[in-house]
């Protein structure tokens, strides 16, 4: 009895992916791998949770505070804004034609951010801005004095950060609305519910998750923005982007690996506000198929 | 509808527009007023005279060029690859693609600049062709999930499988079916991409500031802080690229559907 040879080729499918595989290695997982060991690491490689103990030291704390709060006011704000707006051309308050270049122009607008935008706000907002000298010539209001608003500071950058993230949430909210089906309105009124009753007990319920997961992304998305905060405020306004931005440039903490904690610090931050995200439009979905 | 409904609906709607157009006003009129008392053009003048813009300003399309091809030729090979061969992988794929949108961009540099430094296995930011390289694939990482988006929708509209089997029974060979048959199936797609990587990569400060290297955005911020005029003259044409980019990609995508219904 012979056994006939059974000529098995080896697999070798994966080999399409490894120019791709390689280039994420090397420029994504890598880079990004290198910084999280390093946090973990003292200055001779030897392991240590002092890094992170350290981030509760000097102005880190602080500036990781500002940051957040920065991140949840442009977020809030930003939602508020634009559930209003997507609300407005969705449900037909306004004409249904509007709806086609809001949309191109919020396309335009969520990617309109870093230097170009810290200038229009400038120019606006600005001390000599469009704004503050129509104010101060018409009305005589004094923007600085009279309301106490200074675009180089929380609010000042919290009005600018808002300008990329209304638009980002039109985007992102206006398929959810769409979603919400006129069968279950007219099922509502047919047992009697009241406008205010059906908003709360149904629609913001089923929304809820959209709701939450975008403002994760938004708040995300602030927390991370480097270029506008430093044209808008030098280094005048302390927050955890600026910070790490002067300690890559110079090591202003005169310690690499508390820079390492402070980068992962960062990450953490993104990741939490992007799981939630991810899992909130997960849960979303269900009723929007 | 009830009129209150109405009122609030068109109170939103004008609010927002007015932050919208607001600053874009502020922006182009204080951009128009660098001679006193009148508006000219003169802001304007003066910056595209300006042989450091010229400088900046070709470095910055040449950058967005190089990250456009990069780009294009990782991603369509590799999402081609998933979905013919590897279907199992495409959330894995997906994941990855996803992940430059959670890491911030200055964590991302701030570990090039450790890892590639010029004691490093890989010493890339040691020369100048070394940083250029590693701010074009630093570019292509950002502009990533937009581009594997972009390309894998564009080739849910094909089937692949008997494209390629087509191909492949009149001997095509793999770089003539990526080249010859699967690319140009998706090139409005690729283009949707390309132009928004485009507007990414113009106007991008962090990554090009912090290698050190002569973009139009670290140019931008630099001049802010020692011009009066031109800066916002400069805003003003960043704006408008950022604009004809998302125009463009309306445009490929209307050309695309298109094509879709006389197939």
């Amino acid at each position: 009895m012979t056994s006939v040879p059974i000529i098995r080729r080896l697999p070798l499918t994966w080999l399409g992916l490894v120019p791709f595989a390689a280039f994420v290695t090397l420029f994504l997982i890598l880079p990004t791998m290198h910084i999280v060991i390093g946090a973990f690491q003292d200055r001779s490689g030897a392991f240590t949770l002092q890094n992170l103990r350290d981030l509760n030291t000097g102005t880190i704390p602080s500036s990781y505070w500002i940051s957040v709060k920065i991140s949840v006011a442009s977020a809030a704000l930003g939602c508020l804004i634009g559930f209003a707006m997507a609300a407005a051309v969705v449900f037909g308050a306004v004409p249904r034609w509007i709806k086609a270049p809001l949309m191109t122009f919020s396309g335009v607008a969520s990617n309109f951010a870093g230097v170009p935008l810290a200038f229009a706000f400038l120019a606006t907002f600005g001390p000599v801005g469009l704004v503050t000298v129509f104010l101060r010539s018409n009305f005589g209001i004094v923007l600085s004095r009279d309301l106490g608003f200074n675009i180089l500071s929380f609010w000042g950058l919290t009005v600018t950060y808002l300008f990329f993230q209304i638009p980002l949430m039109i985007l992102i909210i206006t398929p959810a609305l769409e979603g919400l089906k006129r069968e279950w309105r007219e099922a509502a009124e047919v047992l009697g519910a009241t406008a205010g009753q059906y908003w709360r007990m149904i629609a913001l319920p089923i929304l809820f998750p959209s709701l939450l997961g975008t403002f994760a992304l938004l708040f995300a998305n602030a927390f991370g923005a480097v270029a506008t905060a430093i044209a808008l405020t030098g280094s005048a306004l302390n927050i955890v982007p600026i910070q790490l931005y002067a300690q890559i440039r110079g090591d202003v903490l005169g310690n690499p690996n508390l820079g390492y904690a402070m980068a992962f610090g960062m990450i953490v931050v993104t990741a939490v506000a992007n799981v939630l995200y991810i899992w909130l439009r997960i849960r979303a979905e269900r009723w929007l198929k | 509808m009830s009129i209150w409904a109405r009122i609030a609906g068109w109170a939103a709607l004008i609010f927002g527009l007015l932050y919208f157009f607001i600053p874009l006003a502020g922006l182009t009129e204080f951009s128009l007023k660098a001679r006193r008392g009148v508006y000219s053009f003169d802001a304007y003048a003066k910056v595209i005279g300006d042989p450091e813009f010229q400088a900046t300003f070709t470095y910055s399309i040449m950058m967005a060029l190089v990250t456009i091809v990069v780009g294009v030729l990782i991603v369509v090979p590799t999402a081609f690859w998933v979905r013919l061969k590897m279907p199992w992988a495409r959330p894995y794929v997906e994941f990855i693609t996803l992940l430059p949108l959670v890491i911030p961009a200055i964590v991302i540099v701030f570990g090039y600049i450790r890892l590639y430094n010029t004691s490093s296995w890989l010493p890339l930011t040691g020369t100048l062709f070394g940083t250029n390289l590693l701010l074009a694939m630093g570019y292509t990482v950002l502009a990533l999930p937009y581009m594997y988006r972009a390309v894998d929708t564009g080739l849910r509209t094909i089937d692949v499988g008997t494209l390629t089997e087509a191909a492949q029974s009149l001997g095509a060979g793999w770089a003539t079916i990526l080249g010859r048959v699967i690319l140009p199936n998706v090139v409005p797609a690729v283009l949707s991409g390309a132009f928004l990587t485009f507007a990414i990569v113009i106007g991008e400060f962090t990554l090009a500031a912090l290698l050190d290297r002569p973009a139009f955005g670290p140019y931008l911020q630099r001049i802010g802080a020692n011009k009066p005029y031109e800066p916002f003259a400069l805003s003003v044409i960043a704006f408008g690229i950022t604009w004809a980019c998302m125009g463009l990609i309306q445009l490929v995508t209307r050309f695309s559907k298109h094509t879709k219904a006389a197939r």
